[in-house]
């Protein structure tokens, strides 16, 4: 057992990953911040100094102070308040994690629909490359995020704000993964028909595998490193869209807020002079996706300089 | 050719076709016009003789051939919160939309076009990395977190005391990183002039140009790193191109080669990726609406949404789907005339 965990790390120690990695400033620094948001988001219950979920700790006498540092601030709120007195960083730390949830959520979802459908494209080719594509293009062409905006605000409509408000993690997830799948399928089937080409899916044919087990056993893990790199990105525009939708009322509620929503509620208080309401949740949902963005940045000319230019 | 033609354009009904499938599914499964037209007073078997009268009992196929062919005459019902037809409604907010995009996209191609070339012709100065630096934050801030920035830097104005003030260079220094504001942040302003139609016009008052300073630099501001990042990489691909070899050789002056043979070949693929980027604009006037309260078709969209408008929100629909399918079927045309290697039957290799 040791001796497998010896040789792993070995096999990541002189990888051309770990050592490109290692050279890159950007990315060492983009990826301990990542690190650390990520893990206090995760562990925000226990980093959070009051829960923001729990009204009965919230008093409206503490509403819009200021950070420290300003005049007026308290102590016991080192980002201030916001309007309705609950604590800045705790309402941050809780509303990255809801951001972080539902941009990986729905990365997830848009990999296994990306995947699946880029799969079947690329190997199949004929009609259902033909059908899926165009669906695909279509879907592109009219931007993601006013499909995401639609077929939200249809939801919308159609659930209630109560009942969109109680579901609206899944309901993001679902819209923002379904809005968003062209973009992995097309990477799937671009390097699915050069993969089929190759000598060994020639021998797995012969071996008599059955097309299933030729898709997903042989041919998906050899496309797996474009699937990284789109993914990254994908996650980064995954939480701008969350962001969006929340802004526009299309998202959380703010009983529950994501960053997007902190920002729409602290929106409406930046004429009153309280502008770290809306613009603290604001710096930190830009510092999340511009490291993400500058991580992907760094995979794509490791794994795959050639994936696409500009 | 026209084998190419044929294909995209009945492509563009297709999308078309399926939109309005959409919109009517939205329409037939959210909204009982029923439930708007008549109180609660009406009993039931008014209910089912109205319902019967309007066609709401037909089978699905007949209704939804109904509405096409409303929709084909440009009757796409009437707004419940406006009580007029809502294309008339779409058609009076349209004009504030339209100036939005078009003052954005001046200011894109003003400022996209210079500093690509610059980049592109010198990749390794400071200024031209500064501004790829530049644009790889500015694709990282959301749009609407850019207008809420713009709106507390120059509307509401910073104050800035944290340096000394009895020292000459603190108080400079708060000065120079104080903001006056001032600029307007709400609305398109009272002093629009009116041009034909529907279209009232903010481009002819110095009041309604103020108005539009704002929300047309946000908007552009979610454009600008792209067209920046593409020109560079389109120039940067034709400069390595065999006649631009060529002219070096023969001696040309690089303000010409630079200029007049690279230029031209650099523009043909913006402008047409341009024009897909102009469709897709649509989608961030309505988060560039909603922060500056600008009363257009995205401020209308989201407004109908909370109101529940549902033949607003179909008529919206329609009216951008089709805008989405006319500029994409349009640029994929110039760009199979202009770039004959596309393939014109349309068949992925």
């Amino acid at each position: 057992m040791m001796t497998a965990t010896v040789s792993r790390w070995a096999r990541v120690r002189d990888s051309f990953l770990w050592y490109s990695f290692k050279r890159d400033k950007v990315a060492i620094i983009s990826f301990i911040v990542l690190l650390a948001m990520v893990l206090s988001a995760i562990f925000a219950p226990l980093l959070a100094p009051t829960d923001p979920y729990d009204l009965a700790l919230i008093d409206i006498m503490n509403s819009e102070l200021p950070p420290v540092g300003m005049s007026g601030a308290d102590g016991a709120f080192p980002l201030g308040t916001d309007a309705q007195g609950r604590d800045m960083l705790s309402t941050i730390l809780y509303g990255t994690r809801v951001s972080l949830m539902i941009g990986f959520g729905a990365v997830i979802l848009q990999a296994v629909l990306g995947i699946l459908f880029g799969l079947l494209a690329g190997y199949m080719g004929g009609r259902v490359d033909a059908i899926l594509m165009r669906i695909a293009d279509v879907q592109l062409s009219f931007s993601t995020l006013m499909v995401a905006i639609i077929v939200g605000a249809v939801f919308k409509a159609s659930f209630g704000s109560l009942m969109f408000g109680e579901i609206a993690i899944y309901m993001l997830i679902f819209i923002i993964g379904l809005a968003e799948w062209p973009q992995i399928a097309r990477t799937v089937r671009a390097s699915v028909l050069a993969e089929k080409k190759k000598e060994y899916v020639d021998a797995a044919k012969v071996m008599g595998f059955r097309t299933n087990r030729i898709m997903f056993r042989h041919i998906l893990p050899n496309t797996l490193s474009p699937i990284f790199v789109i993914g990254t990105v994908q996650i980064a525009n995954a939480i701008i869209s969350e962001a969006a939708l929340s802004f526009l009322g299309l998202g959380m509620p703010e009983t529950q807020p994501s960053l997007g929503s902190l920002i729409k509620s602290g929106f409406d208080y930046i004429q009153s002079g309280s502008w770290w309401i809306t613009l603290l949740p604001g710096l930190v949902l830009v510092v999340l996706v511009l490291v993400i963005n500058l991580l992907g940045d760094w995979l794509r000319d490791v794994m795959n300089p050639r994936l696409y230019k500009g | 050719m026209l084998a190419f033609l044929v294909q995209r354009i009945s492509q563009a009904f297709l999308v078309m076709f399926v939109i309005s499938m959409i919109a009517f599914a939205i329409q037939d499964g959210l909204g009982d016009p029923l439930q708007e037209l008549v109180g609660m007073s009406v009993s039931l078997e008014e209910r089912d003789a109205l319902r019967d009268e309007m066609g709401l009992n037909d089978p699905i196929y007949v209704q939804y051939v109904r509405f096409a062919g409303n929709a084909l005459q440009g009757d796409l019902g009437i707004s419940y919160f406006y009580g007029k037809p809502t294309l008339q409604v779409i058609a009076e907010h349209l004009p504030a939309t339209l100036e939005l995009v078009i003052g954005a996209s001046l200011i894109i191609m003003v400022f996209s076009v210079p500093i690509g070339v610059y980049a592109a012709i010198r990749p390794q100065a400071f200024l031209s990395k500064f501004f790829m630096g530049i644009s790889t934050v500015g694709i990282s801030i959301p749009v609407f977190l850019t207008a809420i920035m713009l709106i507390q830097l120059f509307s509401i104005g910073v104050t800035i005391e944290m340096f000394p003030t009895d020292t000459g260079w603190g108080a400079w220094l708060n000065g120079a990183l104080s903001t006056d504001g001032g600029l307007p942040s709400y609305g398109r302003g009272d002093e629009l002039t009116h041009l034909f139609g529907t279209w009232n016009s903010g481009f002819f008052s110095s009041d309604g140009l103020w108005h539009l300073v704002l929300p047309c630099v946000s908007l552009a501001s979610i454009m600008l790193p792209l067209f920046i990042r593409l020109i560079r990489a389109e120039m940067m691909e034709v400069l390595q191109s065999d006649y631009i070899r060529y002219a070096r050789a023969k001696g040309l002056s690089s303000g010409r080669i630079n200029f007049l043979h690279a230029l031209k070949n650099t523009m043909l693929p913006v402008i047409t990726v341009g024009g897909v980027q102009l469709g897709i604009m649509v989608a961030y006037t309505i988060l560039t609406e909603t922060v500056f309260q600008w009363p257009g078709m995205g401020l209308m969209f989201l407004e109908a949404i909370t109101r529940s408008d549902i033949p607003l929100i179909v008529a919206y629909l329609m009216v951008v789907g089709l805008v989405f399918v006319i500029t994409n079927t349009i640029v994929d045309l110039i760009y199979g005339l202009v770039n004959p290697t596309v393939k014109l039957t349309g068949k992925k290799a």
